[in-house]
């Protein structure tokens, strides 16, 4: 029993970033926006939320420096993207690219350093309970925060008005721009809490997941967030289930190695990658589904005519 | 609070779409002052290290232009892709396979040896390349799945499968336990242009080959206009006959068979053995080579050596002023950043409106008004 709780604590743990960065990618393209970057502004977040945690020795501090450095970086793609219609596919690999490599040398003097890490919850009494107590009271502080946002973004794209608004400029910026809507202030606005979201999701893996710096240690998770957005055909609720799958993936292959089962390592390590791509195909099979779904202005530029 | 507008030019701008790269490159130099004076170097100190020393004698050139080759036969590859509208960012990973592929020979039949050696090699490293850029094509035309994501996740298999082939069933049983093929045979190695100046190879000569040929490819021939025309109408280019999924098919190949040859040249010319890491990133870093080459085969030889000149810069600023050679992948990162950004001068004026003026503008808006009623 205690077996099986520990695992579902690291599929959880394993999830959580999948899923706060992939809420935040939900977001931006809902709105029309389609941010390859994520890759870049987790890592961004993940040496932003170590730097600060390892110099003040606050990993509240190093949380919230990791949210503010991803939503800082997103700024960089929004100017270049929103404001000079710039094409967001390259515009976002480059933040990517150069996230990669900013985050590379700031980390050079963290690298073997100790890090912090977050607590865990503990309620006195409830922490304690048999199986549930751990697994509802006793996680880290981001799996709470990541649950409450994936409620308040289903809460927010779908019962507000405003909400709606943003949903309308992701299905058409012109007719969204002829009602007298702020296209632009609105997708900037998606954005930054995108940048946010992934800042987030990489101090998750900085700060809780492996409390230290290494170089690259996002590892492709942004763009596994990327392809949990496709997977979910952008429903915030199908976002939770497929990051636990993949976070179930993730525990899986790890578990796999630590057994010493007669495959490979970097088989079983492919194995998340290889499960995005089959996954990816299986859900874009039905064309007219993914139609149906996809935002209609996602990744096409904007200029308002005044 | 100021405000960007942009205002749509009648037309292109011929001189900023020259322009634009070199604008890119002085902003790029500026910001780059700006991180070093915050490292705590000076700025031109730190300059002349980078962007002089490391090609201030014959044998740096060699180098620069081992580090172009595979750059530019990558980035050629991708300029046909992204013209026709296609995403390929896995360049990397077919760039892995194209060495593992070509790399059969001289790992599994080292005693195979003659002239006819070298090129069954670069044959069967520009097969690896392209069957591995196939995968991507055809589930993107068969079940229309994003090219972007697949391409990318492949370069993870790629490089776990190049981790695990050194590691095990290649791993040389001499080598004192280190994850490394046997060196390759006198036959497998890619020779130098002219060994008495320095070590580059015939990677450099098949880059400049093939810039040239996508170049009149592009330019000359009825496939670059088909590229071209799917790549900015797809519906244009239906009416007129051209398949989107064929294209999709040719972008692929070509350029997975041009990274897969820059894969093998490199491992046979520069390193002589396959090792569990081969690339410093060059898939990814052709991406900026081609936007910065603005998608011409011939800027990309231009775009592609001073990119490699980044990379050399990087071991050259590591080595003498003690800063981290990641600052290499941040100047290619801003290069690409102010690139995109400069791009849009091509196509519109940018205006910097601040609030007061805009209330003052709110007047002549109004009179516009009647003027177009009468224009209907």
């Amino acid at each position: 029993m205690d077996i099986t709780v520990n695992i579902l604590l690291t599929i959880a743990t394993a999830a959580t970033p999948l899923l706060i960065a992939a809420i935040g990618e939900l977001v931006v393209e809902r709105s029309g926006v389609l941010n390859l970057g994520v890759e870049g502004m987790m890592i961004m977040g993940a040496v932003g939320g170590f730097g600060a945690g390892y110099l003040t020795g606050s990993p509240w501090i190093g949380l919230l420096a990791a949210i503010i450095m991803g939503a800082v970086f997103s700024l960089l793609f929004a100017v270049m993207t929103l404001s000079l219609a710039t094409n967001q596919v390259a515009t976002g690999l480059s933040l990517t690219l150069l996230g990669l490599g900013l985050s590379g040398m700031i980390g050079t003097r963290f690298v073997g350093q100790p890090g912090v890490r977050l607590p865990n919850l503990d309620i006195p009494g409830l922490s304690s309970l048999p199986i549930v107590g751990r697994l509802l009271f006793g996680q880290d502080p981001v799996f709470y925060i990541s649950i409450a946002l994936t409620a308040a973004v289903m809460w927010f794209l779908f019962k507000t008005r405003t909400g709606l608004t943003l949903r309308s400029i992701g299905d058409s910026h012109t007719s969204a721009h002829a009602l007298g809507i702020k296209v632009i202030r609105y997708r900037y606005l998606a954005v930054i809490f995108g940048g946010a979201c992934a800042g987030l999701a990489g101090g998750h893996l900085s700060l809780v997941y492996t409390p230290q710096w290494v170089e690259n240690m996002s590892a492709g998770r942004g763009w596994i967030a990327l392809a949990l957005v496709v997977f979910a055909s952008w429903r915030p609720w199908r976002v939770l289930a497929g990051a636990y799958i993949f976070g179930a993936v993730w525990i899986g292959q790890l578990h796999a190695q630590a057994f010493g089962i007669p495959v490979p390592s970097q088989m079983l390590s492919s194995l998340p990658y290889l499960a995005t791509v089959v996954v990816l195909v299986l859900i874009s099979r039905d064309k007219r589904l993914t139609m149906m779904n996809t935002p209609a202005s996602l990744g096409q530029p904007f200029v308002p005519d005044r | 609070m100021m405000r960007l507008e942009l205002v749509k030019r009648p037309q292109r701008s011929a001189l900023f779409s020259m322009l634009s790269p070199f604008i890119a490159f002085a902003l790029t130099i500026i910001a780059g002052a700006i991180m070093f004076a915050l490292l705590g170097v000076n700025p031109l100190n730190a300059f002349h290290i980078y962007f002089i020393e490391p090609i201030s004698q014959v044998w740096q050139l060699h180098e620069l232009a081992i580090k172009a080759a595979p750059l530019i036969l990558i980035a050629v590859g991708l300029s046909v892709c992204y013209k026709a509208n296609i995403w390929n960012i896995g360049a990397e990973g077919q760039f892995i396979f194209g060495a593992i592929f070509g790399s059969i020979i001289p790992v599994l039949f080292p005693q195979f040896e003659g002239p006819l050696v070298l090129p069954l090699m670069l044959l069967l490293g520009m097969v690896g390349g392209a069957a591995y850029a196939a995968i991507p094509a055809l589930l993107k035309t068969r079940f229309s799945t994003n090219e972007i994501l697949t391409s990318l996740m492949l370069v993870y298999v790629a490089q776990l499968f190049l981790d695990w082939l050194v590691r095990g069933p290649w791993r040389d049983p001499q080598g004192h336990g280190f994850p490394q093929t046997i060196q390759f045979g006198d036959s497998a190695v890619l020779p130098e242009l002219m060994p008495d100046a320095g070590r580059a190879n015939w990677g450099f000569v098949f880059a400049l080959v093939a810039a040239v040929l996508i170049w009149i490819l592009m330019g000359r021939m009825l496939k670059g206009f088909e590229v071209r025309v799917l790549g900015s109408s797809p519906r244009a280019g239906r009416f007129a006959g051209f398949g989107l999924n064929r294209m999709v098919f040719f972008a692929f190949l070509l350029s997975g068979a041009l990274a897969g040859l820059a894969g093998i040249s490199e491992v046979s010319g520069a390193i002589g053995q396959l090792q569990p890491v081969i690339s410093p990133g060059y898939g990814f870093t052709a991406i900026i080579v081609a936007f910065l080459g603005r998608l011409n085969p011939l800027g990309i030889v231009a775009a592609g050596l001073v990119l490699a000149l980044t990379y050399l810069g990087g071991e050259a600023v590591q080595s003498a002023l003690g800063i981290s050679d990641k600052v290499a992948r941040v100047f290619q990162g801003m290069l690409l950043f102010f690139v995109l950004g400069c791009d849009t001068l091509i196509h519109y004026r940018i205006r910097l409106i601040g609030l007061a003026l805009t209330k003052q503008e709110a007047p002549a808006k109004l009179e516009a008004a009647p003027k177009l009623k009468e224009a209907r």
